[in-house]
């Protein structure tokens, strides 16, 4: 650094002083570097020393001024310039300023319902630790400088207890509302800032404009017990909706908001006190439309390796904002423990735990992706119609499965044997030996205060589960969890259920932990009402997982990893332990757009009234950033997806805006799923 | 610019070189010895140096590397690396020091009245409906015009002012309303913040309801029973109603607030202007519909538990006037707080006050603001409440009211004041008595006879239309009551007080059941409504006292020049005593402030007291003052006994009695009355039908 600068200068005093010898600069440099090369070592160490100590202080205030002085030399200019260049750009960011030159204008109010992580958090009650933080964000906006501060206080706080689900004893910590409680997660990072300024340009303000917020921790039931989330959003609605004369609102949920909001629409219309008292026909009265991005109707194979050993790419969100917190040793080198931790005491990630089991995701040898090809960069999508579906590309592709037959209905497989062989091969039943075994453990706490329940587990029965080559699909996978997290799944489980009703008149199903999965409640009664499905396609999305153990057996560390060593040949599917199939880096395909493409697609048991549902799928093109972008959360960016909430919003319907839109094989995968509709 | 920057130069290196100079003697020469070309080279270097420096050390090693731009260099380099390492140990401290330090200096910190009900047992029970007033609440923009592009959702009021303190214009441009409709010009969009954040705090640091809402906290509130009735400050009330439906949001969310707690009744806490609308509220929402919100007539007694106006200007202030007349007034102190100089210096082009007084006058809300009642409240030319009354002359007068002056906690020499007279040209015409004014018309000059130039005046004054003739015929009239105020603004501002007078009234209603009494304009005004029909409601006002608030005016012409305003306070008025009254031009009375006391207390005292006209179900009403006492020191803030109209609401007296009535407790409770001033004899001079 200093010698850096010292040599910067050199050439400066040359200029400047001319008489100045080069040999005297030689001097100062050797000088403060110790280099011996001068005749008189003595005097030369007496002066190093007084010219060291000069040097090196004040050419540190030198360089700190030089670097600041040109940094806002910089800044200013960059302000000065800022103006001529915005005024280039705004029109393409901005679809809504050329539909307003079209005449559109919002015509029907809009909630936005924010997804999983997206929300920030307040703390409202906290422990000692947390003085002076009452009001400030813990999550999202400037919460995340508590992380650095105080990582451990702020685990602390943010996890939900272990039993309820709720908050801990003197800690309370509540969703921010209004419309910037979820636009910004984090500085530059958008999630409905882009959606909400477009909205704003064609005549939206805060009276026609509503940010559901809640607890994205929480089971959906307890949101409302606790916060009474849900009937705020209903008297929200019904406050628009009359407000604006009497026009129906448009819903936005992302992620996980689009379960939150399904089961909002069964909520609203249980009479109390289970439910919010709305009536039949309350959504037919009150509902234009569900625009629902990027949705994780069928959940998504993330959540089952996030809770597993909390290492799926997702609480993405941890990583993309402070990249190296995970890896480095900042809690203690216990960085992934501490997530899982507390990510575990979240109810919420359980409800997105892969739905209907085999019959959607894949059994042992069979998953409806089974001609997927995984060449994502090379790889060009057709528009698919019903009629050409069959034509397009199967050479390629029969070639290709014969090659490397992804078994993706095996969510997760322990060693890269088990997800390759055939299942007749693979040893059966063995979960259950050791669910026996676990059952008759003599169960020794040597290892202290308990982090997770894998320290609560008998170490022998969690190095035989990984030890033998065996695979879990989207069913049997949740006998593992039951097993891996009892308490969690035990809590959880009351509040979301992932399978398949055979018969939805059932009683049972009037159950609110039926509410949230598409496969086991009914659509309301409202045929005027329509559901759209946007998401992204063409991003490698994790859709199954290669498990190992690791490592170390020591306490306090999750015995669990993803086997990143495993890899497929070129153009493979799988990629350090991971199986990639189509979708928008979070929620594959299927479980965005089934529902969609045909669990509601006409008059089904599923949706009774026939509301209309339309695809509409966003391509990732080759330069995947900012407005054309097409990943989960910025996919809220995207300008064609944006035209299209702001056209539905000022009254065009589903055909209006060109009814489906199909790029991935959704239809093919669908109609390979055996469902009775 | 150069000049400071090269002593404070010269100063640090005199003191480094000092330094090193101590130590340079003996090695450079010996440095020199060893090596005579360095010698040599050093010695025509220092001589250049001297001729550049006039640096008379001539074995001044250090010094002749450096340039006048090393030295700039150097000198930033250490400025920032010394506030960036203050910032660091800031950052680094421990949050608790702050308050360690100061309990070391002032003894320990009595407990937030939060924490100390909290011990007491006391729970969150009714919820909280907070009303902010005028000025206090943010607002943020939607729609702008092309100067405020990218500023979108930013607060344009409120916060730290965004990003609009560059762009003064563009922010008068996008705050103003507009003149004819009231409502925002075309291409413009701001609207009110929501949620609590839309009032905690007006700026950085300056808090409104934050300390309130962080007490609630305590005992167990949390968002979801504490609501923050965000509205449009700078609208008439209905208008907040037909633009934003401000109104039905608020009916709304207390309908939710109650169903999500059980049925639970809401406690609601207007401050200053929030308590005007919120009257207002009460009386939209029994209205049927379409006019109003058709609640019903019983509404109000089933959702509403109590009202506690706090800093409550039930009757009006004399500072709008103030504010009306000549924008000249002490107030809208926030903005100067948030802004200082920027009023009083040349920003916007020598027209600041002109620019704001535009601003001002485009935001009809505050006509609600204007004096209510006229004379039969704030007295006539000759007597007021404040003062005794006057049977014959002031003379006789004086005697009597030197009473007041003793133990009676007036703050300062009411003698011979006459309150009643709200605008006063010039000093003698505020002190002679009535007869012996002479008054001219005003109202039937004409006002032709432009002022010279004024077409060059680019700015929109209804000024600008009034000749020499008119302004000498308005101080020809001399003294101004409360009655006479508003014909003076009617005939000064003829088209602002028409927009005005659609929407407020200031009158006192002769017969309530007068069906001209249901339109939406009279709502606001308390002395032309009859409360709701609720007997189990309670309502407060508590407000600070002991504070100088101001309550009359001395004017003068303004030395004529190009579109200015005409009139002005003068300021050099002040009155004979070091205790006088009168100082600057303004005449002071008891208050917080901004309110004074006769406004905040008098419909709780004794307008509403009892069964009366204007409360017939006999709604129980308690008057709750807290004197002013100044912070003991610096570090206390503003203060935690503070009575000024917005400290107030860090009041810890103010936010226990909130405290207890939210978790459950009645007036009784709490203590009824609590009063330090005269309120109750003033009320008693007050001679109105009741």
């Amino acid at each position: 650094m200093a010698s850096n600068f010292l040599r910067l200068r050199k050439p400066y005093y040359v200029e400047s002083t001319i008489n100045c010898s080069s040999s005297s600069d030689q001097k100062l440099v050797n000088l403060s570097f110790g280099i011996n090369e001068t005749r008189d070592q003595t005097k030369k160490r007496q002066a190093k020393e007084h010219h060291g100590r000069r040097s090196c202080l004040d050419s540190c205030c030198w360089v700190t001024g030089y670097l600041c002085t040109t940094w806002w030399l910089l800044l200013f200019l960059y302000h000065c310039c800022l103006p001529f260049t915005v005024g280039h750009e705004m029109p393409e960011l901005m679809p809504a300023a050329r539909l307003k030159r079209e005449g559109l204008k919002g015509i029907h109010p809009v909630v936005l319902v924010p997804g999983i992580v997206t929300g920030g958090l307040e703390l409202w009650e906290g422990k000692p630790c947390a003085d002076g933080l009452f009001r400030k964000r813990l999550w999202g906006g400037g919460g995340f400088t508590q992380l650095l501060k105080r990582p451990l206080c702020w685990l602390e706080h943010l996890s939900l207890h272990n039993e309820t689900g709720l908050d801990p004893p003197g800690i309370r910590v509540r969703p921010v509302p209004g419309l910037f409680g979820a636009d910004y997660s984090a500085p530059g990072y958008f999630v409905w800032d882009v959606l909400v300024k477009n909205l704003a340009k064609i005549g939206y303000e805060g009276k026609n404009l509503h940010m559901a917020a809640y607890d994205w921790r929480l089971s959906f039931q307890n949101t409302e017990v606790r916060d009474r989330a849900l009937s705020k959003l209903k008297s929200k609605i019904e406050l628009m909706y009359r407000a604006n004369g009497n026009k129906k609102v448009v819903v936005v949920p992302h992620s996980m908001g689009v379960a939150y909001f399904l089961h909002f629409l069964k909520w609203v219309e249980t009479p109390p006190p289970m439910g919010g008292g709305g009536g039949q026909g309350w959504c037919a009265e009150h509902i234009k439309a569900i625009v629902n991005i990027g949705p994780s109707f069928l959940g998504v194979p993330k959540a089952v390796s996030n809770i597993l050993s909390a290492e799926g790419k997702d609480v993405a969100y941890f990583r993309a904002m402070a990249p190296g917190v995970l890896d480095s040793g900042t809690l203690g080198l216990r960085a992934l423990e501490h997530v899982m931790r507390v990510s575990r005491t979240w109810d919420s990630v359980v409800s997105l735990m892969p739905k209907g089991g085999e019959t959607i995701w894949g059994n042992m040898d069979w998953s409806p992706e089974d001609e997927h090809v995984c060449d994502f960069s090379k790889k060009r999508y057709f528009r698919l119609s019903p009629s050409d579906n069959n034509v397009n590309n199967s050479d390629a592709k029969q070639v290709f499965r014969v090659k490397d037959p992804v078994k993706y209905g095996r969510i997760i497989s322990f060693g890269k044997a088990a997800s390759v062989l055939h299942s007749s091969q693979l040893p059966t039943a063995v979960l259950k030996e050791i669910l026996h075994m676990n059952a008759s453990r003599n169960f020794n706490s040597s290892c202290g205060e308990a982090w997770t329940e894998y320290d609560e587990m008998n170490r022998e029965s969690i190095r035989k589960i990984g030890a033998v080559d065996k695979a879990y699909t989207a069913t049997t996978l949740f006998d593992l969890l039951r097993f891996v997290a009892p308490k969690m799944m035990n809590r959880a489980e009351a509040h979301f259920s992932h399978g398949i009703a055979d018969n939805l008149e059932d009683p049972k199903y009037n159950h609110y932990k039926y509410w949230s999965n598409p496969l086991e409640m009914k659509l309301p009664d409202a045929p005027n009402m329509e559901i759209y499905c946007s998401y992204g396609v063409g991003i490698p999305t994790e859709r199954s997982y290669v498990y190992k153990l690791s490592p170390s057996n020591k306490c306090k560390h999750i015995p669990y990893q993803i086997d990143t060593s495993v890899d497929g040949e070129d153009g493979s599917c799988l990629k350090s332990g991971v199986y990639f199939a189509d979708g928008d880096e979070s929620v594959p395909v299927l479980s965005a757009g089934f529902m969609c493409a045909k669990g509601w697609k006409g008059r089904t048991r599923f949706n009774p009234s026939g509301i209309n549902t339309y695809v509409r799928e966003y391509q990732s093109k080759p330069p995947t950033s900012g407005i054309k972008s097409t990943t989960h959360v910025d996919i809220m960016g995207n300008i064609a997806l944006i035209e299209d909430i702001l056209r539905v919003a000022a009254g065009a319907t589903g055909e209006e805006i060109g009814g489906d839109k199909i790029y991935s094989d959704m239809l093919r995968m669908s109609e390979r799923i055996n469902l009775r509709l | 610019m150069s000049k400071p920057l090269s002593f404070y130069r010269s100063y640090f290196l005199s003191k480094t070189m000092s330094f090193l100079r101590r130590r340079n003697g003996t090695d450079s020469s010996k440095t020199r010895v060893a090596d005579p070309n360095i010698e040599k080279d050093g010695a025509d270097n220092d001589d250049k140096k001297k001729d550049q420096y006039k640096m008379p050390q001539r074995r001044n090693y250090g010094s002749k590397k450096w340039s006048c731009w090393d030295n700039c260099c150097w000198f930033i380099g250490f400025i920032c690396s010394i506030w960036w390492f203050c910032l660091f140990l800031y950052n680094t401290m421990p949050d608790s020091i702050p308050q360690f330090v100061t309990m070391a200096i002032t003894g320990p910190l009595p407990d937030p009245p939060g924490v100390k009900l909290r011990k007491e047992g006391l729970t969150a029970n009714h919820p909280v409906v907070l009303v902010p007033g005028v000025v206090t609440g943010g607002l943020e923009l939607w729609e702008g015009r092309h100067c405020a592009e990218g500023l979108l959702g930013k607060r344009l009021w409120g916060g730290s002012f965004g990003e609009f303190y560059k762009r003064p214009l563009c922010w008068l441009e996008h705050i103003s309303l507009d003149n004819g409709t009231g409502f925002d010009p075309p291409g413009i969009r701001v609207r009110p913040v929501t949620g609590l954040v839309a009032a905690d705090y007006f700026a950085t640091g300056y808090f409104v309801w934050a300390v309130v809402i962080a007490n609630l906290a305590h005992i167990g509130y949390e968002e979801k029973s504490l609501y923050m009735a965000a509205y449009d400050w700078r609208l008439s009330f209905q208008n907040t109603e037909i633009r934003d439906q401000s109104l039905t949001r608020i009916k709304s969310n207390i309908e939710l607030l109650v169903a999500t707690h059980g049925g639970k009744k809401v406690v609601v806490l207007p401050h200053s202007m929030g308590v005007q609308y919120f009257l207002h509220f009460m009386k939209w929402v029994e209205t049927p519909a379409p006019r109003g919100g058709g609640g019903g007539p019983d509404w109000c007694a089933k959702h509403i538990k109590a009202i506690m106006n706090i800093g409550a200007p039930f009757l009006g202030s004399p500072k709008s006037i103030a504010l009306h007349f000549s924008i000249e007034v002490r107030d809208i102190a926030a903005l100067r707080a948030q802004a200082p100089g920027l009023l009083d210096k040349d920003v916007l082009g020598l027209q600041t006050f002109k620019h704001l007084m535009r601003m001002f006058r485009t935001w009809d809300a505050t006509f609600s603001m204007i004096p209510k009642g006229g004379e039969t409240i704030w007295g006539g030319l000759d007597w007021s409440p404040e003062t005794e009354t006057v049977n014959n002359s002031a003379k006789k007068g004086t005697d009597n009211s030197t009473r007041n002056t003793g133990g009676n906690g007036n703050i300062c020499d009411t003698k011979g004041v006459n309150y009643g007279r709200l605008i006063s040209f010039s000093k003698d015409w505020a002190e002679t008595h009535s007869s012996k004014i002479e008054r001219v018309d005003f109202k039937h000059v004409a006002k032709g006879d432009k002022l010279t130039n004024s077409s060059n005046c680019d700015i929109w004054l209804e000024y600008h239309e009034m000749g020499n003739r008119a302004i000498k015929a308005v101080a020809d009239h001399k003294v101004y009551t409360a009655g006479s105020i508003l014909d003076l603004l009617h005939y000064v501002a003829p088209k602002l007080m028409a927009r005005g007078a659609s929407h407020f009234s200031y009158g006192i209603a002769d017969d309530l059941d007068d069906p001209k009494y249901d339109q939406y304009k009279y709502w606001s005004n308390p002395l032309e409504t009859k409360l709701p029909n609720a007997p189990d409601m309670e309502i407060y006002s508590l407000y600070g006292v002991g504070l100088p608030t101001e309550r009359g005016y001395i004017y003068k012409v303004a030395p004529p020049s190009d579109c200015s305003i005409p009139f002005q306070i003068d300021t050099s008025v002040d009155g004979d005593s070091e205790d006088s009254c009168l100082k600057g031009g303004v005449f002071s009375g008891d208050g917080d402030e901004t309110v004074p006391i006769i406004s905040a207390g008098f419909m709780c005292a004794k307008g509403w007291r009892g069964k009366t006209r204007f409360n017939p179900s006999g709604i129980r009403t308690y008057n709750r003052e807290y004197k002013h006492a100044p912070p003991a020191n610096l570090l206390e803030g503003r203060g935690t006994q503070s009575g000024s109209h917005v400290d107030l609401l860090g009041n810890f007296a103010l936010i226990e009695d909130v405290l207890r009535v939210a978790a459950g407790a009645t007036g009784e409770d709490i203590g009824g009355d609590r009063v330090y001033s005269d309120i109750l004899k003033w009320s008693e001079r007050i001679n109105i039908k009741l």
